[in-house]
């Protein structure tokens, strides 16, 4: 059982950070092990990469604060060499960095480089998307990464109660579309024909950061889009291939995609105004961002809907 | 209390996921027989404290919420004829295991309403979610929005009236009870449903497994026109009657002390 979110606001930024905290936390009885955060920024020139070089639970131990240093100075290497031009480098933990980069290249061969750096994981890369994810209930997230000041367009957030895998960062959502640019995904449910599509996107040179079948959706909807589709084609077409029970919530640079199976089995609500769309698990979570009694509706099954910032 | 262990170590109750201890709410306003209170800033346990001290203890047969704010399992198991009114939009499992209450909520609810329900009404202004009368097994339930999946699965009993649409697997394993859809319905209605009545007036995107049309009689007619008039529904639209095939679960053909097992 987890719970997602997201928000879009068409007209204009406003405090994404702490709208999808309040709605998260409203959340927190559906999974309170690790909560993650895609939001999306102001667009820049600057290429924001977040990236980890510990779990959170394995980041303390004799040696670790010196060895974080010793990669974090690798991966600043490592940029220089590829032809970035780092603007800044700041953390919020000893493990979890926000850099910015000038870099017009190959945004795989960035990724694949930095990740080769001892305990490196990219969580997220583009001109306005930024990945936070870390243990514990949404505002114990958000106090640590500051992100009750965070404003944009949109973003979605996802609370996780793990059953399957470990309660780490890894298995927790959102997922990057690696190696594409601003594309993020969260979801509930289960997949069924992981392993099947994992096979064939690795064919297609992917690389997955975890063994959670929910990364699979966001390399999915990467891969169909780079070959020209849009995302909401793309996510009609999903709901063929994937197999199994789930709902989930897609984010571009652009855009904010919800998506429902053909059995409806995994809830969703949505509450739609000209300036706001918000979409969660339960209504208690849009409560908490429109503190009004709101018309809401439950989408059916093999629905997608997408809108536009 | 003791906590439920989760992999990530902390306990369930330290994780704040349980609210063990609450204080009656002060701010409920009693005027005969009648109270209202504001739930805005009420925990779950302390609304459903006041509602039950108010029916159960000082004999309230009128009790109004206001702004329930989709709180979730609220007004459960409430087993006295009395009147609740939701002046809002309560969340998830409200109304369920009820016996007796008259309900009315103003606005929407989230899944599960009035599962398990034994007897009264719940009137629902707005839309509700899927699980919408879930495994019911008398009363009426009326919902005048639209409703989500699964509407009435595993019914035993009762009528749930809907003035919208229904999605997929709507009556999924019904068992007994009527469900009357003025809207159009999802893929597999009825599958699998072992007797009892769907009616439709609009579209039906698929019949599920045994689902079958049925034969309308004179008793429909008395029965639908008997609920929307007791309901203030207006006039009732023309439907189409869908009942059990019989082939995949037949009542019929079992020997009477099976019957007695399954039915009673």
């Amino acid at each position: 059982m987890c719970g997602i979110a997201g928000v879009i606001h068409r007209d204009g930024t406003a405090d994404i950070g702490a709208e999808l905290t309040a709605m998260l936390q409203s959340m927190k009885h559906r999974g309170p092990d690790s909560t993650g955060y895609a939001v999306y920024g102001p667009a820049d020139d600057l290429v924001v990469i977040r990236f980890v070089l510990a779990e959170p639970n394995k980041s303390t131990g004799i040696g670790m604060a010196e060895r974080l240093e010793r990669n974090r100075a690798e991966v600043e290497s490592r940029l220089a060499k590829i032809g970035a031009e780092v603007a800044t480098v700041t953390n919020d933990t000893g493990y979890a960095f926000r850099a910015t980069i000038r870099y017009g290249g190959d945004l795989k061969a960035l990724a694949d480089y930095l990740e080769d750096v001892p305990g490196c994981e990219v969580l997220s890369l583009g001109n306005s998307l930024e990945i936070i994810k870390d243990l514990g209930d949404a505002t114990t997230v958000s106090d640590q990464y500051h992100l009750g000041s965070f404003r944009g367009t949109h973003g979605i957030g996802h609370v996780r109660m793990a059953t399957e895998s470990e309660v780490d960062l890894a298995s927790a959502h959102p997922y990057w579309a690696y190696p594409f640019a601003d594309v993020a995904v969260v979801h509930n449910g289960q997949l069924t024909n992981y392993h099947q599509w994992r096979r064939r996107l690795e064919q297609h040179g992917h690389r997955f950061q975890s063994e959670c079948d929910s990364e699979i959706i966001a390399v999915y909807l990467a891969e169909y889009m780079s070959r020209g589709l849009t995302l909401e084609t793309a996510m009609k077409h999903s709901l063929d291939d994937l197999d199994g029970v789930f709902t989930y919530v897609c984010v571009t640079g652009n855009q904010l995609g919800v998506a429902k199976d053909e059995m409806a089995a995994k809830p969703l609500v949505l509450f739609e105004s000209d300036p706001l769309v918000a979409v969660a698990t339960e209504e208690v979570a849009i409560r908490s961002l429109v503190k009004r009694e709101v018309v809401t509706r439950d989408p059916y099954e093999r629905e997608v809907l997408v809108w536009q910032v | 209390m003791a906590g439920v262990g989760s992999r990530s170590g902390v306990s369930y109750d330290a994780r704040g996921l349980v609210e063990p201890h609450a204080d009656m709410p002060d701010n409920v306003e009693v005027d005969g027989g009648r109270a209202r209170f504001d739930a805005s800033d009420l925990t779950i346990r302390q609304i459903n404290m006041a509602l039950r001290k108010l029916i159960y203890d000082d004999g309230i047969t009128d009790v109004t919420i206001l702004n329930p704010a989709s709180k979730h399992s609220l007004a459960v198991g409430i087993l006295k004829r009395c009147r609740i009114h939701f002046e809002g939009s309560p969340g998830w499992f409200a109304c369920g295991l009820i016996d007796g209450p008259e309900v009315t909520i103003n606005g929407r609810v989230g899944w599960s309403v009035a599962e398990n329900m034994m007897s009264g009404v719940v009137t629902i202004e707005r839309s509700a979610g899927s699980l919408t009368g879930a495994a019911i097994r008398g009363g009426d339930l009326i919902v005048k929005g639209d409703v989500g999946a699964r509407t009435g699965i595993d019914q035993k009993g009762g009528t749930i009236i809907v003035l919208g649409d229904v999605g997929i697997n709507t009556g999924f394993m019904m068992q007994r009870g009527r469900q009357i859809i003025c809207g159009n319905a999802g893929m597999n209605l009825g599958d699998s449903m072992y007797d009892g009545e769907i009616y439709v007036a609009g579209t039906v995107a698929s019949l599920g497994v045994d689902c079958v049309p049925g034969a309308w009689t004179d008793a429909d007619t008395e029965l639908i026109e008997r609920k929307f008039r007791i309901h203030g529904l207006g006039d009732p639209p023309e439907f189409q009657k869908f009942v059990c095939g019989k082939v995949l679960h037949n009542y019929d053909q079992l020997e009477p002390s099976e019957r007695k097992l399954v039915i009673h």
